[in-house]
């Protein structure tokens, strides 16, 4: 283990914050505005560790428990998490199991710390939490087995790395693009809805509605204050930072050898990836909740169709 | 050998000394309880053991039943299922001790124990049981002592109700396992059923095999709970005493898991539509399951029905396991029968904990409504926490024991999508697991948010107690199992070793080499499951630390601007569960009973009355199925009523008239 796998989870860990803030200043440039600053989250987090606290008399150590359990299970996926060609600390065979379902643990205790409050808001955004990631998770898991196989069909042997993300990310080249693009961009397609449903963005969930019965994410975190949401606006920047290194290590396929190429090259494409998500946020409106099972079941089919290519052909 | 027999010695004895002192329901309790404890740990140890060594060790003594041997035999796949089988009773006589004690004086413990420790028994002796008239012996008295159980506060119709659709079920499973073994004898030829006669008759099974196979999905099959047979769990489950749902959920089930592995085990190389019918049938058992538990309002008809989702999991499992026997795809297969065969652990644990969970409940609060309960944590803190371990557990989510199973699944899977011709069992296997396990987690986030978080929906939430010390005991214990298998896995894996082995028929040396790199793979999911529960340790410590000096002041809940929310507009389970019921209303076909705000005459009405809303989700199986099925046979039946006279010279006269016949037929 070199020092510079050690040192992915420590960049994630600075730099995470950065992308919620790039999405809030594309929408301001494109909506005109002045907007606020790059680093809005950063002074957000400072300024929440330093307050106390308010809680609901209704809650219990449940509602202190989950954004802890939340926060740490995205660390804990920083531990396999591969930023393009330079591998995770920690990776093993199998790790894209364990990293969909430690982000399914953080889902879980957000969403009883949420039913802990008691009220019909938070319960109202639970519900379609679990609702929208019980279709995202087959997603994501098809779109990685997709990749992987890509990856495998690039005549290197992944050996005992078989399916982890470290060993696939290595392995998607210019030339696994050159030989299987079409499946590559329809994986590409599923994860980037994947990566917008779970971070609660639009067309799936708008963070800056201002009616608590039209939001799904933010409305689950209502109650918290002080340095439980300092926690878990730290954890949701965690997630982002999750998916979007899953995509963008796809979209930009660099592999030069240098990990200071690739792994500069890959943070550059995350950033690029907030860009877009923040022109998405500013082109679309939030679709009708009804319809967004489909697009995530369309996603599924887009994954689907991905394997089928790769294998088949 | 002699250990595990001494062990199921004593828990029938202890279960005829509870009932011999019935009348005095304290001390029966106290014998009960105690046998049932300390027969299965005698029991478990042997039986852990020997799954360790993978050595067999046969007794055969003398019996004298027509084409019957009372021959016991123990190898690895038996001691698999007996340390669920004795683990679980053991806890469940600590937790019963507890529960029953509740039903002293007017209930006849003594009898409660007797069959309970005489199912402990029975269903220990299927899984050494060697001989086709022994494992049918102990196999009816296992479903016998189970129904009485089931029926035990039998003065309720809707416990009649419950155990009739068992007994029915049971009976109709065993009708299928009495032609298996039959064919099984008439294939070996000699006239024995003994299991050791079916191991040497591979090569005369000719078209026999898939007859048996058949038969074995059948019968088994409607004991596991396999869809479309598991109409009675959801049934017999809510009525059984929360203990007793434990065990049959826990491990009861899972003998016909155990028996179909040792049906497979007489019928040589296995076909290839067997691994394609047991994945198709975990796949609809596994998605039905949750999806009908995610409509449930009764908290023990929910767990019911994630009971058959868990068996789906594990016929999942095992049906890639067969494919890679087949296949000659040794890691398919090792990875498909050791996730199925640890998941039937798992299963055991974290099942039998959520079942004394439910059953701590129904306790302390007086109801097992999902929509009445609310806020329980604060009455019952020790209740909560282990519920959640077992709500965590059962989704799958690391760092537990569920996620260990199902990795290993996972990952056959992962493998068969890399090859052509496994690439579609593979996919459809990844997307059901992941499916499974998403709207498990809707479930769970339901029934444990709803039932022990917010505020009490209504006075049964409100008045409730923690349970006693022996069932607090019984299900740390459990939790304490959960997570232990979550954190220690490589070696757990390890021992299965041998149980895998001989349910693929692959040499033990290649089922640790296949096992190795899952190992590998799950050691570090424990070194990393390890530091997650270390820093989640730190950080609530941090955070404690900072908050220590600061004002943090306590408010009712935001309810957006609202000023004065009650416990009743919490969301309730019924609005939880509604967009997901609401996305599979194609399969559940929920009903509800929305109140009118109209008069009669279509107008509205503008100051409407007290309304009620009502949803219903009944079982599809059992309503347009089975009960068209059987009233059919009813009726076909009552046609014949007019030879049940009441006079006995006509009955006499019947059985003069079958006599002849039978001389007839003889003379022939």
């Amino acid at each position: 283990m070199n020092f510079g796998r050690l040192a992915l989870p420590v960049l994630a860990l600075a730099l995470a914050p950065l992308l919620p803030g790039i999405i809030n200043r594309t929408k301001a440039v494109i909506g005109g505005r002045d907007g606020q600053p790059l680093l809005q989250l950063y002074y957000d987090l400072a300024k929440l560790v330093r307050k106390g606290a308010v809680y609901s008399h209704t809650t219990s150590w449940v509602f202190r428990a989950g954004p802890v359990v939340g926060l740490v299970s995205a660390v804990a996926v920083l531990a396999v998490l591969p930023l393009g060609g330079t591998s995770a600390p920690a990776g093993f065979s199998g790790d894209l199991i364990f990293m969909a379902y430690m982000l399914g643990l953080m889902r879980f205790f957000t969403v009883i710390a949420a039913l802990d409050t008691g009220s019909a808001f938070e319960g109202m955004g639970a519900s379609r939490e679990v609702q929208f990631s019980a279709l995202a998770e087959p997603v994501l898991l098809m779109a990685l087995a997709a990749l992987s196989l890509a990856a495998r069909g690039s005549g290197a042997s992944l050996g005992g790395g078989l399916f982890s993300l470290s060993a696939i990310y290595s392995h998607l080249s210019i030339s696994t693009w050159m030989r299987s693009g079409p499946a590559l961009l329809l994986v590409a397609g599923a994860l980037w809805v994947v990566f917008l449903a779970e971070n609660s963005r639009i067309p799936f969930d708008d963070p800056n509605t201002h009616l608590e019965l039209t939001m799904i994410h933010e409305v689950m975190v209502l109650d918290h204050s002080g340095p439980d949401f300092a926690m878990i606006l730290y954890g949701a920047s965690l997630k982002m930072w999750i998916l979007g290194a899953l995509l963008a290590g796809l979209l930009v396929p660099v592999r030069s050898g240098n990990i200071w190429i690739d792994t500069g090259a890959c943070v550059f494409g995350l950033f690029v990836l907030a860009v877009l998500t923040g022109v998405v946020e500013s082109v679309m409106a939030r679709l009708r909740l009804t319809r967004v099972p489909q697009l995530l079941v369309s996603a599924g089919f887009l994954s689907t169709f991905a394997l089928a290519l790769i294998i088949w052909s | 050998m002699l250990i595990v027999l001494f062990a199921i010695g004593l828990l029938f004895l202890s279960g005829f000394l509870a009932l011999s002192v019935g009348r005095n329901g304290g001390v029966a309790n106290l014998l009960g309880g105690c046998g049932a404890f300390s027969g299965s740990l005698i029991g478990l140890v042997e039986a852990v053991e020997i799954l360790a060594s993978g050595r067999t060790e046969q007794i055969r003594w003398a019996w004298s039943v027509p084409y019957g041997s009372f021959l016991v035999r123990i190898d690895a796949l038996s001691a698999l299922f007996l340390i669920p089988i004795f683990i679980l009773c053991a806890v469940c006589g600590l937790y019963g001790y507890g529960y029953m004690k509740s039903f002293c004086g007017c209930k006849n413990l003594g009898a409660y124990w007797f069959f309970f420790n005489g199912l402990a028994a029975s269903m220990a002796m299927v899984a050494v049981a060697a001989n086709g008239v022994l494992f049918l012996m102990s196999w009816e008295i296992m479903a016998l002592c189970s129904f009485f159980l089931v029926t035990f506060e039998h003065e309720e119709g809707s416990v009649q109700r419950a155990g009739w659709i068992y007994l029915a079920a049971t009976h109709i499973g065993t009708a299928f396992l009495l032609v298996l073994f039959l064919m099984l004898g008439h294939v070996a030829g000699n006239g024995s059923l003994d299991f050791n006669a079916f191991l040497g008759s591979h090569g005369k099974m000719g078209g026999y095999a898939d007859v048996v196979f058949l038969l074995a999905v059948i019968g088994f099959g409607s004991k596991a709970g396999f869809v479309p047979f598991h109409i009675w769990l959801p049934e017999a489950h809510p009525a059984a005493p929360s203990p007793v749902s434990a065990v049959m959920s826990g491990v009861m089930l899972k003998t016909g898991i155990y028996g179909i592995l040792r049906i497979l085990t007489f019928l040589g190389p296995p076909h290839l539509w067997w691994g394609y019918l047991l994945l198709g049938i975990g796949l609809v058992s596994g998605i039905l399951g949750v999806l009908m538990a995610i409509a449930q309002h009764d908290l023990k008809r929910l767990l019911a029905y994630h009971s058959v989702e868990n068996v789906g999991i594990i016929a999942l499992g095992l049906g890639l396991g067969i494919l890679g026997v087949v296949w000659h795809l040794p890691v398919l297969a090792v990875l498909g029968f050791g996730g199925g065969l640890l998941h039937v652990i798992n299963h055991a644990l974290f099942k039998g904990l959520l079942f004394m969970g439910a059953g701590s409940v129904q306790h302390g609060a007086g109801t097992r409504q999902i929509d009445l309960l609310g806020g329980l944590i604060k009455r019952m803190p020790w209740t909560c926490v282990t519920f959640l371990i077992g709500a965590v557990a059962i989704c799958g989510l690391p760092p537990l024991n569920g996620f260990v199973s199902e990795f290993l699944i996972y990952m056959g899977g992962f493998h068969g999508v890399g090859l052509a011709r496994s690439a579609a069992a593979g996919a459809v296997l990844i997307i059901g697991l992941a499916l499974i396990g998403g709207l498990a987690a809707a479930c769970f986030t339901k029934a444990f948010g709803v039932v022990f978080l917010g505020e009490p929906r209504s006075p049964y939430g409100a008045d409730a107690h923690e349970a006693g010390l022996s069932m607090r005991v019984a299900m740390l214990l459990l939790a304490a199992g959960c997570v232990g298998i979550g954190l220690f896995s490589p070696w757990v894996v390890k021992l299965m070793g041998h149980a895998v082995a001989e349910s693929g028929a692959i040499p033990y040396e290649a089922v640790q080499g296949f096992l190795a790199p899952a190992s590998s793979a799950l050691l570090k999911v424990a070194v990393v499951s390890g530091c997650f529960l270390f820093v989640v340790l730190v950080l609530c410590l941090i955070r404690a630390k900072i908050l220590s000096g600061r004002t943090s002041s306590s408010e009712g809940t935001w309810d957006c601007g609202y000023f004065r929310p009650t416990a009743r507009m919490q969301y309730t389970a019924s609005s939880f569960a509604q967009p997901v019921t609401a996305m599979f209303e194609a399969i559940l076909r929920t009903r509800s009973h929305t109140p009118s705000f109209s008069d009669p005459r279509g107008a509205p009405v503008f100051f409407p009355d007290a309304a009620l809303f009502e949803s219903h989700t009944e079982d599809f199986f059992l309503k347009s199925v089975y009960a068209p099925l059987f009233m059919a046979v009813k009726r076909f039946a009552l046609k014949f009523r007019f030879l049940q006279a009441g006079r006995v010279q006509f009955y006499i006269l019947y059985i003069a008239l079958t006599l002849f016949v039978l001389l007839i037929w003889c003379l022939r």
